[in-house]
């Protein structure tokens, strides 16, 4: 926004500045400009009732442990079993991607199509909801946590298989040749050569997918989770409606937060790892 | 000394419309080093590839120790582990050390045992000169020696037979040498090998017998010494001129550089 209006030659312009004049003049308004929003906000702000609202101390002593020992650790439960579910299925989607027979490639390109194509929600709800209907009666090992793991798989899964199909294919071709040529099958070069080299590659993107999986797994409140299978957003919601308070809705935030931001972290630090450890 | 180990007939290669071999015999004997040469785009390193079919011939016979490699039904997988193959790329595996790298196929292709394929990867090490380089991974090593690794690979399985897809076009110049003498030593030990190369002293001094390929078909054949210092056809002499003195040849620059993989 300031550079771009420096066209001037250095001659005075219409208010007689020079172009240095000018810039300073415009990053001084710039300064004064955020100032005096903070000032604005500050002042006309009604903080002790943003305090009772949305940090609330005698609420937050309130919501632990049971924040971290049921709305935590179910979120991590539902977040990992989703990740593990939909990472053996990314790979295998991954695989028929891949695969020279027609059928696997074209089921795995439809899998993949859809499940970007459709949003997290409806999917929690088709599991939660609709299953039960189609086929009454049936249970999912688990219950709930079954169903979420499913849930949270089926979306996962299709964005995986892209990620897992694109490290695949970023293994240079004279691996493979390399590895038939000492009389390996393909199958097995793909086991032993191919995947370990490949998941090198994926590990960053996974990790961000493991990001997004965690926040994800909030939607698991439209399955319709009992008391102990709630996971970190159903239990804010909870007791910021018992309490008649947002703070529980705070604090669930930090939670995720505590686990999203050192996660997000790790997942730039190895990506910047691999860009220097490439020859 | 007797016995033929690589029998190529009539082996035709065309990559769509582009024919890149038009039939070629070639016959190697057992414990013979045969050179192959020519110009980028003459087809010699698909004919090596034909022969352990990492490209699939569109017609002729290949056998390797009287085994059929283009029969439909053959096991490649089986014929495959007798036949060496050195890469101009290397090829390593560069998410294993080089012991790992002479080790795997032993361990899950002719299942050795943990310690024994040790041994013999610790002694085909030795072999190329990588004594105590075994903890190495290849992006520690230099170009030289991670191609002395691949041959050690190789020469891991016990094969019959080696091929060697120009195995020092990718190196620096002052590490050419290493790589030549580790297979100088292979063919002196009485080896099977046929090697696609630059390498026109190597060829001379190492070959048994040099094969011209230009145009995908054999131009020239003959003893090494007869075809690199007296070849009889016209394009042997021009392709041999431009390659020994680069600065004196009249045609364009760059027909006798590297030959991209295909």
């Amino acid at each position: 926004m300031t550079a771009s209006s420096e066209t001037g030659q250095g001659a005075p312009a219409a208010g007689g500045l020079t172009r240095r004049q000018r810039r300073r003049l415009i990053l001084g308004g710039e300064y004064a400009l955020f100032l005096g929003v903070i000032v604005a906000v500050a002042l006309l702000a009604d903080w002790e009732s943003l305090r009772v609202n949305f940090l609330n101390l005698d609420v937050v002593g309130d919501l632990f442990p049971e924040i971290i020992t049921v709305g935590l650790r179910n979120t991590v439960i539902y977040t990992v079993t989703g990740f593990v579910l939909g990472l053996v299925a990314g790979l295998v989607l991954a695989l028929m991607r891949l695969s020279s027979a027609g059928p696997y490639r074209w089921t795995a390109m439809i899998y993949i199509e859809v499940f970007r194509g459709l949003p997290a929600l409806l999917i929690f709800i088709f599991v939660g909801v609709g299953v039960p209907l189609a086929f009454p009666g049936t249970n999912l090992p688990g219950g709930v946590y079954g169903q979420a793991a499913l849930a949270l798989a089926l979306v996962s899964a299709a964005y995986m298989a892209e990620t897992i199909r694109a490290g695949i294919e970023a293994v240079p071709r004279g691996q493979m040749e390399a590895a038939r040529s000492l009389g390996m099958s393909r199958a097995r070069a793909m086991r032993t050569i191919i995947i370990p080299q490949a998941f090198r590659v994926v590990i960053p993107p996974l990790t961000n997918e493991l990001v997004l999986l965690f926040k994800d797994s909030s939607l698991a409140l439209f399955i319709g989770v009992s008391l102990n299978e709630r996971e970190l957003a159903k239990f804010g919601q909870d007791l910021a409606s018992e309490k008649g308070n947002t703070t529980p809705i705070v604090v669930a935030g930090l939670c995720y937060l505590l686990v999203t931001i050192p996660l997000g972290y790790l997942a730039r630090r190895l990506e910047t790892r691999q860009r220097r450890g490439q020859r | 000394m007797s016995g033929t180990a690589i029998e190529i007939e009539g082996l035709r290669k065309a990559f769509g419309a582009d024919e890149v071999l038009r039939g070629i015999d070639l016959t190697v004997r057992s414990g013979e080093v045969v050179c192959v040469i020519g110009p980028s785009g003459s087809g010699k390193s698909t004919l090596l590839r034909c022969v352990n079919l990492l490209e699939e011939p569109t017609g002729g016979t290949i056998r390797v120790n009287g085994d059929e490699i283009t029969h439909p039904d053959a096991n490649l997988d089986a014929i495959r582990i007798g036949i060496g193959m050195v890469f101009q790329q290397f090829n390593l595996f560069p998410h294993l050390t080089a012991l790992g790298n002479v080790t795997v196929a032993q361990r899950k292709v002719l299942r050795r045992d943990k310690d024994e394929a040790a041994r013999i990867a610790r002694e085909n090490l030795a072999r190329v000169g990588l004594a105590g380089r075994e903890d190495a991974y290849p992006a520690r090593l230099s170009g030289g020696q991670q191609q002395r690794v691949a041959i050690a690979r190789a020469l891991a399985m016990d094969p019959s037979v080696m091929l060697f897809d120009e195995p020092t076009s990718a190196l620096d110049p002052e590490l050419v040498g290493d790589v030549l003498a580790v297979m100088r030593t292979l063919a002196e030990d009485g080896m099977t090998m046929l090697v696609v190369t630059h390498e026109m002293s190597f060829a001379r001094e190492v070959a048994d017998r040099v094969i011209f390929l230009d145009g995908g078909v054999v131009v020239e054949e003959g003893p090494a010494a007869q075809v690199i210092s007296e070849p009889r056809q016209a394009r042997t002499r021009e392709f041999l001129a431009r390659v020994l003195d680069p600065a004196s040849a009249g045609a364009p620059a760059g027909t006798v550089g590297k030959e991209a993989p295909e």
